[in-house]
């Protein structure tokens, strides 16, 4: 299977290796998801009689979400450093950069499940509001792209990295799609939390 | 034509503009239908094999194809711009104004029979609630303390109407999308829980007048349910009634009569 | 290119990674194939079941019923019940859309030959194309198991709409999961798709000599990764509204049977449509450009000339494309929409019937001057062209809010998308069968086998499929249990439902044809050199059936456009794309 070409050099057209634009175009296709569930909110929002007042029940938790921003935002830039570093040929900064980043998503899931423990313990549930849906949900399915952020790192960072003494171009390549990958993950929160915490 | 395709018969005014554009788009489908299929037979024919053992690397040239794709696209702009559309801003947006002394009737749809609902001699439909439904007697949960309510009639399935008068006909539904569909007026509009949405037609002919020309003693214009809403979809059918304005005065007034003894039972 | 120029020496794989998990685009494509040709039989049975209730309305089907005892819910005795008889519909549409036309075309068909015909040795994911397969597998088995399902299967149509389907029995449950589970496999295949005909070209392949079939696939795939995410994102919602009791599909203050529906409500029942068209209606297109690819092929290859207008071709299909993302809510006139939007929806319709238009009279032109062999590939597509027509001419009268009053939902939607499926989608895949067999197999299929089974299925087609126009002017519904035959407008075209259903059922028996040809030939067939059909593209250098893993001895290299037939001052008439240019 190593007969397919551009798996690690970039094609001469398009400037990419296939993993690269492999990522782009699934990334476009995650905003379509995030589109329409971006859309739900809007459309339900503007048709609803009390969003305001559905939101103001909900009382999340500020704090929690704009320190989880902060999180999500350190994270991308490790995960820029971490790739940096392999360009650098800096194996162990690399790993300390790399573990960096899972640590922060992970700490980014324990301030998530405080936030749904304290809104399950004060009864709210999805079903009580369509705001409540839209908050579970969507973060919901955030925190599932974190999860797989999470179990990619890991397997890179784990089992994974003996291709750095293989193929270095090519893990150096993974290294940078799971950050493109890890960006857009990002990205979202930065969208849902003033759209969920702040409007 | 319409015999030729088959079209219902046709009892309300605007239903004549939608089966001439129908006929009318369909006479251009076979048109095309039958230049284009001409023409293939015949390069079929003429260019088989046997015929023509070697094909022609430039093959046709000239321009009648760019020509026919323009005619084509002139032909739908003018179906859209000059038919479509303003028939949908003339009978969809504007509803007959009060000048034309309008009859408002409700039709609530539910799984999976229709529930017709006069506002009465006030021509106010009283308040409902859904809190107050209550499938055998009061199925659209008509409030009975609100005055306006009061002379309100509700039947089930049975549609009066007065023929050459307009009806606004306000659509809504209980529980699921229903389609409130009637061949014969040409109206087709679904009923969209969480909505009402109106539609207007005027009846031209009294069922009497249709039962004579179909020589049928028996035959009603009906409500079909045209959305799949559940089992019994296939047989969501209701009737449509047009009569004379005197005749649907008096069914009315009956009705009314009927409701009135039937709380008197109660009270 | 820095690749091994060889194939030879690959260590040998097992068993399992040979024939069940394999990486090899080739395998992956039969196992497509096959598959998804067991969920068309399984489709077709259940629209038989289906049309035998519409002629013989509460009578036992014959045979099949004596299986089902008198206990059975749904079929007693093999009486079909209207709960039955919504869940086949349901499942019936489900099947043939997403289970069985879209995995032919792009999983097996693109699968396939898009490699060879860029002259590639494997997509750019060859793990991502089996993970690929085993998502679509298991989204199907969970469709087809949700029959067992308390309650029996999905029943409120292959749409879904809300919110009947929220209130749906558990098989509604597993629809939404088996679809989750095919859309991501549509999904993988998109991005796959994509970047193997974007970066693994063969040395000189340029895009503008690309065969058509290679584009239709691109742009399906566009579509694929473009337009399914939002059902995604759909059916997780009527996931959450059934199993979480959210209310995104459920306005405030419904009452079902009598009882009020105990959910928060404020969402809306319009949102599912919006968002289960904004994916269905890029959906059909994903049914239809393949086989304008295959149709193509067959006709470039069978007129011995090059296909007319190839380049208003490619840009008419990339339009067709771009357009199919902006005309979804023409599914919807009758919801209660004004004139703004609507007259927004009917514009783009009838824009996007234009590039059809082209793309069809191109094809029809492309047989003028030429040799025209009518072989059964060739036959195929041939009929498709005038058989596709008729479904998309019958489009534009869906697509005027005028006439789709008197039209909406009635017989005459399911005669007009049937025709651009059946007739339409279907021939493409036969034809492509018939042109491509010898080089999946090294053999040919049989001729008169292949006649026997095109002309009565031609003339079944038409014969279950016309009737349905004369229904829907009529005004008879579609969905209907009984066929109609308890409304009086429906009474003069009754009589019809019995000429349908036994087409059906001669349609049904001249499949045998078909079947017994595939099987025969796979065994039997007469051996065939790797160019039987004298072709021009890629597919054609390569061994048939080609090598495992790499496809071709060597890598080719594109010289011409994809369709140099009949070149002037050439021996024969035809010239490969892979031949060298003539030493000058
Ligand atoms: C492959 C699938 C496919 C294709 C290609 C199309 C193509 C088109 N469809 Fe269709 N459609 C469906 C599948 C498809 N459709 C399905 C499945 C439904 C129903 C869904 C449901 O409700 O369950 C539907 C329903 C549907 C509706 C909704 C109807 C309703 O519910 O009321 C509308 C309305 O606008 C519509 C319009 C069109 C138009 C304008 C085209 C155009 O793209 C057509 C353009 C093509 C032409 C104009 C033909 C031109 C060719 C020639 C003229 C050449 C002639 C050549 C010879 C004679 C040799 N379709
Ligand atoms: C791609 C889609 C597709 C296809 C091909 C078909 C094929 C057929 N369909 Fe169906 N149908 C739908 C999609 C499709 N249908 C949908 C979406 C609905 C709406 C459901 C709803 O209401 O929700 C519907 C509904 C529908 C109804 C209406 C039910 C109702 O409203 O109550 C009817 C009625 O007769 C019907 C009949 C048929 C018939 C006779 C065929 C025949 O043409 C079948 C012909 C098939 C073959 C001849 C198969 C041969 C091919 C192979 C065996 C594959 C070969 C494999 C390889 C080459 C690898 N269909
Ligand atoms: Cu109500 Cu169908
Ligand atoms: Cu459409």
């Amino acid at each position: 299977m190593d007969t397919i070409p551009y798996t690690t050099e970039v094609h001469p057209e398009t400037g990419l290796y296939n993993g690269k634009l492999g990522v782009w175009i699934f990334l476009a296709s995650e905003v379509m998801l995030f589109g329409a569930l971006f859309s739900t909110f809007v459309f339900l929002r503007v048709g609803a009689d009390d969003w305001q007042g559905m939101q103001t029940q909900a009382a999340l938790n500020l704090p929690i979400g704009t320190i989880n921003t902060f999180v999500l935002i350190t994270s991308s830039i490790t995960v820029v450093l971490s790739w940096a570093s392999l360009i650098e040929k800096d194996f162990s900064k690399f790993r300390r950069y790399f573990g960096a980043t899972v640590a922060l998503a992970l700490l980014f899931l324990i301030f998530k499940s405080v936030e749904y423990y304290q809104k399950f313990s004060h009864e709210a549930y999805p079903e009580n509001n369509n705001f409540l849906a839209v908050y579970f949900t969507l973060t919901g399915l955030h925190a599932l792209h974190v999860i797989g952020g999470i179990v990619v790192i890991g397997y890179l960072l784990g089992p994974g990295a003996k291709m750095w003494h293989t193929e270095p171009e090519r893990y150096t390549n993974r290294i940078e799609v799971t950050g493109l990958y890890w960006h857009f993950v990002d990205l979202v929160w930065i969208f849902l939390f003033p759209t969920l915490y702040l409007m | 034509m319409s015999k030729l395709l088959g079209i219902p018969l046709l009892a309300s005014e605007h239903g004549g503009q939608i089966d001439q554009v129908n006929l009318l788009i369909h006479f251009i489908m076979l048109v095309l239908f039958v230049g284009w299929g001409s023409f293939f037979v015949y390069v079929l024919v003429r260019f088989r094999k046997s015929k023509n053992p070697t094909a022609d690397y430039r093959g046709a040239t000239g321009h009648t194809s760019s020509y026919l794709e323009v005619i084509v696209a002139i032909v739908e702009a003018v179906l859209l711009l000059g038919i479509s559309i303003p028939f949908w801003a003339a009978r969809i947006d504007t509803m007959p104004g009060p000048d034309t002394d309008p009859l408002h009737v409700r039709v609530v749809a539910q799984q999976f029979s229709w529930n017709i609902h006069y506002p009465g001699p006030d021509g106010i439909f009283g308040r409902s609630s859904v809190t107050l439904v209550d499938d055998q007697i009061n199925p659209i949960g008509l409030d009975p303390d609100d005055p306006d309510g009061e002379d309100d009639i509700t039947v089930i399935n049975q549609l009066y109407l007065p023929v050459d008068r307009p009806a606004i006909i306000h659509l809504s539904t209980k529980d699921v999308i229903h389609c409130f569909s009637l061949t014969e007026f040409r109206v087709k509009q679904d009923m969209i829980p969480g909505m009402s949405i109106p539609v207007s037609f005027v009846p031209t002919m009294t069922t009497a007048m249709m039962r004579e020309i179909q020589g049928d003693e028996t035959r009603n214009f009906e409500i079909a349910c045209a959305q799949l809403c559940g089992l019994a979809h296939y047989r969501m059918r209701g009737a449509v009634m047009v009569v004379q304005e005197d005749e649907f005065e008096t069914w009315l007034a009956e009705r009314l009569e009927e409701k009135r003894e039937f709380e008197g039972d109660y009270l | 290119m820095p690749i091994e120029k060889h194939g030879h020496d690959h260590p040998k794989l097992s068993w399992w990674r040979t024939y069940v998990f394999a990486t090899d685009h080739k395998t992956i494509g039969i196992q497509y194939g096959l598959t998804a040709m067991f969920f068309m039989f399984f489709g077709f049975g259940l629209m038989l079941l289906m049309r035998w209730q519409l002629a013989y309305s509460g009578k036992p089907v014959p045979l099949l019923g004596r299986l089902f005892g008198e206990d059975s819910a749904f079929f007693p005795d093999g009486i079909v019940m209207p709960e039955m008889y919504n869940q086949l519909g349901a499942m019936h549409g489900t099947i043939m859309v997403f289970m069985a036309i879209v995995p032919i075309v792009v999983g097996a068909f693109g699968n396939y030959m898009v490699p060879l015909q860029i002259g590639a040795p494997d997509r750019a994911f060859p793990r991502l194309n089996m993970a690929r397969y085993w998502c679509y597998l298991v989204g199907g088995v969970i469709m087809l198991a949700s029959f067992f399902a308390p309650g029996g299967a999905a029943s409120s149509g292959w749409t879904s709409y809300a919110p009947l389907s929220v209130i749906a029995t558990s098989g509604q449950t597993y629809w939404l999961i088996g679809m989750i589970g095919l859309i991501t496999s549509s999904l993988l295949g998109g991005i796959n798709f994509i970047v193997t005909i974007i970066q693994l070209r063969a040395k000189g392949l340029t895009f503008m000599r690309l065969p058509f079939f290679v584009w239709t696939q691109f742009v399906t795939a566009f579509l694929l990764v473009l337009a399914f995410p939002p059902l995604e994102a759909a059916a997780v919602l009527q996931l959450m509204d059934r199993l979480f009791d959210t209310s995104y599909f459920l306005p405030s203050g419904l009452v079902i049977s009598g009882e009020i529906l105990n959910v928060a409500g404020g969402g809306s029942a319009l949102l599912w449509q919006h968002l289960f068209w904004f994916l269905a209606h890029p959906e059909v297109y994903v049914l239809i450009l393949p086989p304008f690819g295959i149709v193509a092929e067959v006709i470039a290859n069978n007129t011995r000339r090059p296909l007319w207008g190839y380049r208003s071709m490619v840009y008419s299909l990339v339009f067709l494309g771009f357009m199919s993302f902006v005309v979804w809510a023409h599914h919807m006139y009758l919801t209660g929409m004004g004139t703004a939007l609507s007259a927004f929806f009917q514009t783009t319709t009838m824009i996007i019937s234009i590039p059809s238009v082209v793309i069809l009279t191109a094809l029809v032109i492309s047989l003028w001057g030429a040799s025209i062999r009518f072989t059964v590939p060739m036959l195929f597509a041939l009929a498709f062209l005038p058989m596709f027509a008729i479904g998309g001419l019958t489009g534009l009268p869906l697509g005027l809010n005028m006439p789709d009053i008197a039209l909406h939902d009635t017989y005459y939607v399911i005669g007009h998308f049937h025709y651009v499926v059946a007739p339409g989608s279907t021939f493409g895949i036969f034809a492509g069968l018939y042109y491509w067999f010898p080089k999946i197999t090294g053999r040919k299929m049989n001729e008169t086998l292949g006649k026997l089974h095109f002309w009565p299925t031609l003339l079944f087609m038409n014969c279950v499929f016309m009737p349905m126009m004369i229904q829907g002017f009529a005004g008879v519904s579609r969905r209907l249990y009984d066929g109609g035959a308890s409304y009086a407008h429906a009474q003069d075209v009754l009589y019809l439902n019995k000429f349908m259903t036994h087409s059906a059922f001669g349609l049904a028996f001249v499949q045998l044809f078909f079947i017994v040809n595939l099987f025969w030939s796979m065994k039997y067939g007469a051996k065939v050199s790797r160019n039987p059909w004298d072709g021009t593209s890629l597919e054609w250098a390569a061994p048939s059936p080609p090598l495992p893993h790499v496809n071709f001895e060597s890598l080719p290299v594109a010289h011409r456009g994809p369709y140099e037939y009949s070149v002037p001052g050439e021996n024969e008439d035809f010239t490969p794309q892979f031949q060298a240019d003539k030493e000058s």
